[in-house]
């Protein structure tokens, strides 16, 4: 059993969860991810390791409330318990002195991102951080990025916060401006990493991505999570999860990430039946 | 009588049958198919053996059971007796007595069978293993510790029999296993109604009283290579049994189409994650219409058997040799027949055809007839040119094989694999090219049988003491 230590909620349906898990947390490594089955019933689900401390011992997540298993995710508190944790699992971001690099997080990718950044300024980057959301109260970890960047560049959808715009909008101004960027890395939604790498692709900047794609155990057994990168099948859960963006079949992995629409949308309507709309969300709940 | 010699023995030709649920409704549930002797007619069976003093059984038994004494004890209806000399070779007899292929082993050899029909031996032996897990458990002994203590990656059969093997020997022995709960294929690919899961849960139970540590979610080369384990993780030797766990694609168009599954990942989220009983558990399956699976081995069948369940109108094996060929257990495909599965023989997909919301809707298919013999001694299949057709199908499930996981080789310096990637080891101990280390199960073999791996355990423990005591 992993005990959840601290629990914050980042925005309306954001949560972050440290929790206590010392093997994975000696081992993991930017990039790398866990799988987390909160009990007997539950489904295997992914989530990037966001932080981890190895002296404490405890691993940082943070996961946005979309469906039946996140939703009972985010009703747990410091304290409870999940069954089963699994990690660090994954390949690592692949780190190395590029000189100057350009780091984007979209939505809930703000948090896989960071980890990556921090590494790459730690081996002597010249670090650019892109953060974006769509409206001010779902950004989170501006200050947490600012620490972890040279320099961080904010913007909200619908211009709440900063500025208006997309994170693809600073990215063209940040590739401009500096000329010498040798590597973008891009976490964020689908169509957010799709756009991002359309972007780069004019400017032959090479982009890395982090792909979700649906997974069940996470070590290379099943083939669940396939994508096609080049042409060529590829298992996310052990030849990435980060893939050239330049070269994946985005539009195969949209489809394969809406597989079970019908069975997600049946689960979660029956948990919300059952347990009341107990989600974090300032959508007013109730039934 | 006089002069010792027993009355000779009435042959009886035939098994006693198995009783079995019937076919109509057994395809739409999941329970065991094979419901068991009665104590009746396990003692039956068991007085068909002739005892024969030679014992020609117990050659076809990778692990030697002593068959004939066995079966004496349980036509005696000394359960007790026959599950512990069981349980002198074999750790797992409950799964054994369900998932050997009796046919081409232990059963092959039998002398009833040269004109008759053999003494069924994994019957009575799924009997006493289901007298022993009914009727409570004998404490085996344990030697005292030895202060050794050796990390078993992998708890599938070999594993297990090997950490069991270990922990009778007075070692400390942990396991490390990848997934959340112990078994290897046991749990997450042999389907409920061949092997139901609180039978292999409650062998596990007997390796934990002897003793046996077992950490799930733990993933070795993620959260520490084997190296680390030998060094500074406090283990003496390491034993790999990873299993054969990646699953192979044919490698033709349209195969990542929504639709389209390996066997792994269709029997895992059946098994291990229960998606049978969706939505009370949590993880989703989709099974359409009609669904075909590629390939004619045991995986293929049970794949083909849990689509019916699942509700499938029309579940197809497609395999490209004929029914002769069929590398999968006689019973199995004999079991599948019963239940309605279809067979497209001399047949296989080259293409897979997807709508434009990428979900399967057909497959086109070649035509193959048999030529000369291969390799495996099987006649091979050879396409016919201009065959081409097509097959309205909604669901493809892969099932043409599995090579070994490059996990553990991949993160272990100095381990030698072949060609293939499998792990090698000396058969005959289970060393590999990297001292303390040994291996054994279908990650050094490519996937084999429950009792070869189990076989490969014994061994391989056999050779660890030697190696922990010094005399290697
Ligand atoms: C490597 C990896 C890292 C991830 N990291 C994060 C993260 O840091 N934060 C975060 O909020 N989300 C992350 N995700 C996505 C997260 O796993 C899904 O949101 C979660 O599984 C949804 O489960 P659900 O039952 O709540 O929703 P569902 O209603 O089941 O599904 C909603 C969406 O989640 C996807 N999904 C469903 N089941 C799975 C599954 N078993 N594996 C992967 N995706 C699935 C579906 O494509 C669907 O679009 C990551 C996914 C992967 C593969
Ligand atoms: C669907 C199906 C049906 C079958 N039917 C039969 C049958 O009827 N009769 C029969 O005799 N045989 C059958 N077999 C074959 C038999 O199950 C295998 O030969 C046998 O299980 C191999 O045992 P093993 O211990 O080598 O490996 P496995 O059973 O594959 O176990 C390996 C274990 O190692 C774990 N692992 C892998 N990598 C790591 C890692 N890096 N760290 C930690 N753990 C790891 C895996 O999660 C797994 O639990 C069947 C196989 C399948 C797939
Ligand atoms: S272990 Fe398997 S091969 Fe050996 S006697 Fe039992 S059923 Fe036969
Ligand atoms: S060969 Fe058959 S009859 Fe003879 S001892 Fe073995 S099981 Fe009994
Ligand atoms: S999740 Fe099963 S192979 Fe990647």
């Amino acid at each position: 059993m992993y005990r959840i230590v601290k629990k914050e909620l980042l925005a309306p349906t954001l949560n972050l969860f440290e929790i206590e898990a010392p093997l994975v947390a000696r081992k993991a490594l930017a990039g790398q991810f866990v799988i987390l089955r909160i009990n007997g019933e539950g489904e295997r689900i992914p989530l990037t390791i966001a932080d981890f401390d190895r002296a404490g011992g405890t691993i940082t997540c943070v996961f946005q409330e979309v469906g039946k298993t996140t939703k009972e995710l985010g009703a747990l508190g410091e304290g409870d318990f999940l069954q089963d944790f699994v990690g660090p699992l994954g390949l690592p971001s692949h780190v190395e002195n590029y000189g100057s690099v350009i780091c984007v997080g979209g939505g809930v990718g703000v948090a896989p991102v960071f980890p990556i950044a921090r590494a790459l300024k730690e081996a002597g980057n010249e670090v650019v951080g892109i953060i974006g959301a769509r409206t001010k109260e779902l950004l989170f970890w501006e200050e947490k990025m600012r620490s972890a960047c040279s320099e961080l560049r904010v913007t909200t959808d619908d211009g709440s916060y900063v500025r208006k715009g997309f994170v693809t909008d600073l990215l063209r101004e940040a590739i401009e401006e500096k000329k010498n960027t040798s590597l973008c890395v891009a976490i964020g939604p689908l169509p957010m990493m799709r756009a991002v790498c359309s972007l780069t692709r004019e400017y032959g900047l090479k982009t890395i991505v982090s792909l979700n794609s649906i997974m069940v155990d996470g070590t290379g057994m099943c083939g669940c999570c396939r994508v096609t990168v080049g042409g060529e099948t590829k298992f996310a859960c052990v030849d990435g999860p980060e893939f050239d963006g330049h070269l994946v079949d985005f539009e195969e992995m949209a489809r394969r990430a809406v597989i079970y629409k019908p069975q997600e949308q049946l689960a979660v309507a029956r948990y919300v039946e059952n347990h009341g709309h107990n989600c974090s969300c300032s959508c007013g709940g109730g039934r | 009588m006089t002069g010792g010699s027993k009355p000779k023995k009435t042959i009886v030709p035939k098994k006693n049958p198995m009783p079995s649920q019937d076919p109509f409704l057994r395809a739409k549930n999941f329970n065991e198919v094979a419901l068991g002797y009665t104590e009746q007619a396990v003692v039956a069976e068991a007085n068909r053996c002739l005892q024969c003093k030679n014992a020609p059984c117990r050659q076809g038994c990778p692990v030697e059971v002593d068959i004939p004494a066995f079966i004496g004890l349980a036509a005696e209806r000394d359960f007790a007796g026959a599950i512990k000399k069981l349980k002198e070779k074999n750790a797992l007899p409950a799964v054994c007595g369900r998932v050997c292929p009796q046919e081409s082993q232990c059963e092959k050899y039998c002398t009833l069978g040269k004109k008759n029909e053999p003494v069924a031996i994994g019957r009575i032996e799924r009997y006493c293993a289901d007298w022993e897990l009914a009727n409570g458990v004998l404490p085996q002994q344990v030697n005292p510790p030895t202060g050794k203590s050796v990390a078993v990656v992998g708890s599938g059969p070999a594993g297990l029999t090997c950490a069991a093997d270990l922990a009778k020997l007075g070692h400390e022995v942990t396991v490390f296993e990848a997934l959340h709960v112990p078994g290897g294929v046991l749990m997450y690919g042999i389907p409920e109604f061949r092997l139901p899961k609180k039978v292999v849960q409650a062998e596990i139970n007997n390796l934990k009283n002897l003793g046996v540590n077992i950490e799930v979610n733990a993933v070795v080369g993620k959260f520490a290579v084997v190296d680390e384990l030998l060094n500074g993780g406090g283990f003496d030797a390491v034993f790999i049994g990873t299993g054969a766990g990646l699953p192979y694609f044919m490698n033709i168009p349209g195969e990542n189409a929504c639709g389209v599954y390996s066997a792994n990942e269709f029997l895992t989220r059946t098994n291990l994650m229960k998606a049978y009983r969706f939505p009370d558990a949590d993880t989703p399956i989709r099974v359409g219409d009609k669904v075909a699976v590629l390939g004619g081995g045991n995986v293929a069948m049970d794949a083909a058997r849990t689509a019916l369940r699942l509700g499938a109108k029309e579940s197809w094996i497609v395999y490209r040799r004929s029914k002769n060929e069929l590398p999968a257990r006689h019973e199995e495909v004999e079991h599948a027949e019963e239940e309605g599965v279809k067979f497209a023989f001399l047949t296989s997909p080259t293409r897979i055809i997807y709508n434009s919301d990428y979900w399967v809707i057909a497959m086109e298919c070649l035509q193959y007839k048999l030529g000369e013999p291969d390799a495996s001694g099987r006649r091979s299949p050879v396409p016919i040119p201009g065959s081409e057709f097509v097959m309205d199908v909604d669901t493809v499930v892969v099932a043409i094989g599995q090579g070994p996981n490059p996990l553990v080789p991949r993160t272990t310096k100095g381990l030698e694999c072949n060609k293939k990637g499998n792990i090698v080891a000396d058969l005959a101990t289970g060393a590999t090219s990297k001292p303390g280390v040994f291996a054994g199960g279908d990650v050094v073999t490519g996937a084999a049988t429950v009792i070869l791996a189990m076989g490969a355990g014994r061994t391989a423990a056999k050779a660890i003491h030697a190696y922990l005591n010094g005399d290697s």
